[in-house]
C-alpha cells in the first residue's frame, strides 16, 4: 500500500514531521534530535524503495487528489486537470543525493549546535528545506515548482540568518533573501507567459504543445536566468560566498544540494519542456559561456581568501562551472549525430559530478565547521598547526582536498576524466580551460592545509565530538566508494538519468498516454 | 491599443521596481522596490485570464454567462501569500542589521566584501 | 569487470592505479632503504635560521594571506577590476542580475 503513495510520502512525512518537531521538544531535547534523525532515515528508506522502483517499471506518475493516483486524464478530459508527481530517473537521482546529505547533516548537528538556544526552529526550518527540495525535485507541474522554490529559498534565509547575534549574519540573509524573490518572481513572469500562451501548466502537456515562438523565446531566457542565478552561475553568483561562510556548517551542506535542485530545474526545464524545438546551438553555447566564467572567476577569487568557509565556498561556484560546461556541451549537441559520440558522456560526465559534487564538497565544509567549533576562530591567518591535535579532521580534509582537485583515487577524478575527454571533441579550447581550473582547485585547498593544519602549534584545541566524526566518515567513506567502484554508479543510477533527460517522448507520454 | 493597456501597466511597474532596486541605497527602499516587482507579476498573472464582458468566477449553479478565467486567479492568491511571508522575513531581518550596523544605508552594510 | 569506467575514448581502472602505485612505492622504499641514514637535527641544527638571526618557529611560519604572493602581484590587472566587481553592495548585486537578463534575452530571443 505503500508502493503506491510514494511520491507525495517522500515529501509528506519531512513536512509533517517539520511540524510536530516543536511539539517534541517540549518534552526533551535528546528525544527531538532523535526524532529528526529518525524521520530522514524513514524518508532515506522511502526514497531508495522509489528509486528501485523507477529504476526498473519506468516513470512514476502520482495524481494528487483523484479516485485513483493514476488517473492523469479522467473521462472526457483531453489535458490533465490535477497537480501531478512525476518521477523519472533523473529525479530520483537527485532526490536520493538530498536524502542521503539531509540525513548526515542532521546527524553532525547534534553535536554542532548543542549549545545554540532555538534548537528547535533550527530543526523545524531543516525539515521545511528538505520537503520543499523534494518538491522541487519529484512535481511535474511548473507552478509547484514555483511554490517549493519559494518554500526552500525561506527556509534558507531563516537557517543562514540563524545566529542573530552576529551582524554579518542577518546581512547575508537579507542579500540572499533579496535575490531569491527576485529570482523567483522572474521564474513566475515566464510561467505565466507559458500559461497564457497553451492555457497548461503542467510541464508534459506544455512539453506537447509548446513551438518555439517569440514569447515562448522571452520565456527561455527568463527561466534560464532565474534558475542559473540560484544555481551561483557567475555574474549571478555574489550571494553564494556570504550565504554559506555566514550560515552554520550543517547548513552550508545543505544548502549545496539546495543549489543543485535549482540546477536540476534549469536542465528539467531545457530538456523536458523545451527539448529538440529550441536553438540548441545558441542555447547551448550560453550555458558553456557560463559555465566557464564560473569555473575561472570562482576559482581566481578563492585564491586571495582570508576566511575558510569564503574559500570554500567560491570553490563551490567553480564546480558548478563544471556541471554547466558539460550539460551545454549536451546541448548544443542535441540534434546532431554527434550526440551519441560524446553528447551523451559529456552529460553523463556532469550529471556524475553533481553527486561528487555534493558528496566531497559537503565534506569540505564538515571539516570547516569542525576546525571553526574546535578554535573558535573563523579567519586562516590566526590558526596554524592544528594537524598535531585534531588527526581525524586532516585526514578528512586531505580526501575531500584530493576529491575536490580531481586526484586518482577518489571520486572527483573519474567524472572529471570523463567532462575532459569528451569536452575535448567539442572544442579543445574548453577542456585546456577546465584542466586549469582543476590545478588552481588544488592550488587554494593546499594554501588552507598548509597554513591551518601545518606548522608549529599557536592555539589550545578542544576535542572534536563524535557524531561530528560520524557524520564526516560517512561522506569519506561514500568519497572513497566512488572513486573506486565509478562504473557501478555511472550503469545503476547515471546513464538511466541522462537517458530521461534527453527521451523528451517518454516524459510526455507517461502523463498525456500516448 | 487599448487593450494592451494592462500588460503595459505591468511593463511600467516591473522596470520601476528594477529601477528601485538598483539605484535606492536604503533598504526600506529595496524591500518596496521588491514589492514593486511583486505586484507587476501578480497583475500580469490577473491580466491573463481576461475577457470582455464576462463576470466574476464566484457563482455556483450559474446561468450560461461568459467568465473570466478562474485557474490564474488562484495562482495569484498563492503568490500574494508567499510575497507575504517574505516580505514579513526580509523586514525582521532589517530590524536586526539596523541593531547591529546602526545604520541601514546599503552603501555602508557591506562588511562582508569581496 | 568491476571498477572499470568507460569514459568515451578509453578506460580508467582506480584498482590498477592503486595496485600500480604500490608497486612503485615498493621500488622506491627498497632503493631508499639501500642509502645511508640521515643525520639527526640536535642543538643548533634543527632550529630555523633567517638570514642570520635566531628566530623561534612561530614567527617564521608563512601565513595564509601571504602565501600566493607572487601569483596575485603577478596578476594585478586582473585582479583590480575583479575586486572592484565585487563590492559587498546589494545594488551592485542586482545590478549584474539585470545586466545578465538583458544579455540572455537578447542571445536567446533576438529582441
Amino acid at each position: 500500500m505503500i508502493n503506491e503513495h510514494l511520491p507525495a510520502l517522500v515529501i509528506g512525512l519531512p513536512l509533517l514531521a517539520a511540524f510536530a518537531t516543536p511539539l517534541v521538544s517540549k518534552i526533551n531535547d535528546k528525544l527531538r534530535n532523535i526524532f529528526v534523525i529518525g524521520i530522514l532515515g524513514i524518508t532515506l528508506y522511502l526514497v531508495y524503495s522509489l528509486l528501485c522502483n523507477v529504476l526498473n517499471d519506468g516513470i512514476f506518475v502520482y495524481v494528487m487528489g483523484a479516485r485513483s493516483t493514476g488517473l492523469t486524464l479522467p473521462s472526457g478530459y483531453k489535458m490533465p486537470v490535477r497537480i501531478i508527481l512525476e518521477a523519472d530517473a533523473m529525479s530520483v537521482f537527485m532526490a536520493i543525493t538530498t536524502a542521503v546529505i539531509s540525513l548526515i547533516g542532521a546527524i553532525y548537528s547534534w553535536a554542532f549546535m548543542d549549545k545554540e538556544t532555538g534548537k528547535d526552529k533550527f530543526y523545524t526550518l531543516l525539515l521545511i528545506l528538505t520537503a520543499g527540495m523534494f518538491g522541487m525535485e519529484l512535481t511535474g507541474d511548473m507552478f509547484n515548482f514555483f511554490v517549493f522554490l519559494e518554500i526552500t529559498s525561506i527556509a534558507a534565509c531563516g537557517l543562514v540568518g540563524f545566529r542573530i547575534t552576529r551582524g554579518e549574519s542577518s546581512e547575508a540573509a537579507f542579500k540572499t533573501m533579496v535575490l531569491y524573490t527576485l529570482g523567483a518572481l522572474f521564474v513566475l513572469f515566464a510561467v505565466g507567459i507559458l500559461y497564457g500562451e497553451y492555457d497548461a501548466l503542467n510541464i508534459a502537456t506544455l512539453a506537447s504543445r509548446i513551438q518555439y515562438t517569440m514569447l515562448d523565446k522571452i520565456a527561455l531566457g527568463l527561466l534560464l536566468t532565474g534558475l542559473a542565478m540560484k544555481a551561483g552561475a557567475v555574474p549571478m553568483h555574489m550571494w553564494v560566498p556570504d550565504a554559506y561562510a555566514e550560515a552554520p556548517a550543517p547548513v552550508s551542506l545543505v544548502l549545496v544540494v539546495n543549489t543543485q535542485a535549482g540546477l536540476y530545474g534549469l536542465f528539467r526545464v531545457l530538456f523536458s519542456l523545451y527539448g529538440a524545438s529550441l536553438s540548441t546551438q545558441t542555447v547551448g553555447w550560453i550555458l558553456i559561456i557560463l559555465g566557464v566564467l564560473s569555473m575561472f572567476v570562482g576559482v581566481t577569487m578563492a585564491l586571495i581568501q582570508d576566511k575558510l568557509k569564503r574559500l570554500i565556498a567560491y570553490g563551490a561556484v567553480s564546480q558548478i562551472g563544471y556541471m554547466l560546461l558539460g550539460v551545454g556541451v549536451g546541448l548544443a549537441t542535441l540534434n546532431t549525430p554527434a550526440l551519441q559520440e560524446y553528447g551523451m558522456r559529456a552529460m553523463e560526465g556532469s550529471i556524475f559530478h553533481v553527486i561528487n559534487d555534493a558528496m566531497y564538497k559537503g565534506l569540505l565544509f564538515l571539516t570547516a565547521g569542525a576546525v571553526i567549533y574546535c578554535t573558535g576562530k573563523r579567519n586562516l591567518n590566526e590558526i596554524s598547526g592544528l594537524a598535531h591535535d585534531m588527526k581525524f579532521t586532516s585526514i578528512f580534509f586531505i580526501i575531500g582536498a584530493g576529491a575536490i582537485a580531481g586526484l586518482p583515487p577518489f571520486n572527483g577524478f573519474a567524472s572529471k576524466l570523463i567532462i575532459y575527454e569528451s569536452v575535448y571533441k567539442f572544442n579543445p579550447m574548453l577542456s585546456v580551460i577546465a584542466i586549469l581550473v582543476s590545478i588552481l582547485t588544488l592550488a587554494i585547498f593546499v594554501k588552507i592545509f598548509q597554513s591551518a593544519f601545518l606548522g608549529p602549534k599557536l592555539l589550545d584545541v578542544k576535542k572534536e565530538p563524535r557524531s561530528m566524526v560520524l557524520a564526516m566518515l560517512v561522506l569519506s567513506i561514500i568519497v572513497i566508494a566512488f572513486g573506486l567502484f565509478p562504473d557501478v554508479v555511472v550503469d545503476k543510477i547515471v546513464s538511466p538519468a541522462v537517458n530521461a533527460l534527453i527521451n523528451r517522448m517518454d516524459y510526455i507520454t507517461a502523463v498525456l498516454g500516448g | 491599443m487599448i487593450d494592451n493597456l494592462p500588460f503595459i501597466a505591468c511593463a511600467i511597474l516591473v522596470i520601476l521596481g528594477l529601477y528601485t532596486l538598483t539605484f535606492k541605497r536604503n533598504l526600506i527602499k529595496i524591500v518596496i522596490g521588491l514589492n514593486l516587482v511583486e505586484s507587476g507579476v501578480n497583475l500580469f498573472l490577473i491580466t491573463l485570464g481576461y475577457k470582455s464582458n464576462a463576470v466574476a468566477p464566484i457563482y455556483t449553479m450559474a446561468a450560461k454567462e461568459e467568465m473570466v478565467l478562474p485557474t490564474p486567479q488562484a495562482l495569484t492568491l498563492t503568490s500574494i501569500v508567499i510575497g507575504l511571508a517574505t516580505t514579513a522575513l526580509i523586514l525582521s531581518f532589517t530590524i536586526l542589521i539596523y541593531k547591529h550596523y546602526k545604520t541601514i544605508d546599503a552603501s555602508k552594510v557591506r562588511r562582508l566584501r569581496e | 569487470m568491476i571498477g572499470v569506467l568507460e569514459t568515451g575514448t578509453g578506460v580508467w581502472s582506480a584498482l590498477y592505479w592503486i595496485l600500480s602505485f604500490a608497486v612503485l612505492f615498493i621500488i622506491v622504499y627498497f632503493i631508499y632503504s639501500l642509502g645511508g641514514k640521515t643525520v639527526k637535527a640536535s642543538g643548533d641544527k634543527g632550529k630555523p635560521f633567517l638570514s642570520g638571526n635566531e628566530m623561534e618557529k612561530e614567527k617564521i611560519h608563512v601565513k595564509a594571506s601571504n602565501m600566493y604572493w607572487g601569483f596575485t602581484e603577478a596578476l594585478k590587472s586582473y585582479y583590480t577590476p575583479l575586486k572592484g566587481g565585487h563590492t559587498g553592495n546589494i545594488n551592485d548585486y542586482v545590478g549584474w542580475f539585470v545586466l545578465a537578463l538583458a544579455v540572455i534575452l537578447i542571445l536567446t530571443g533576438g529582441l
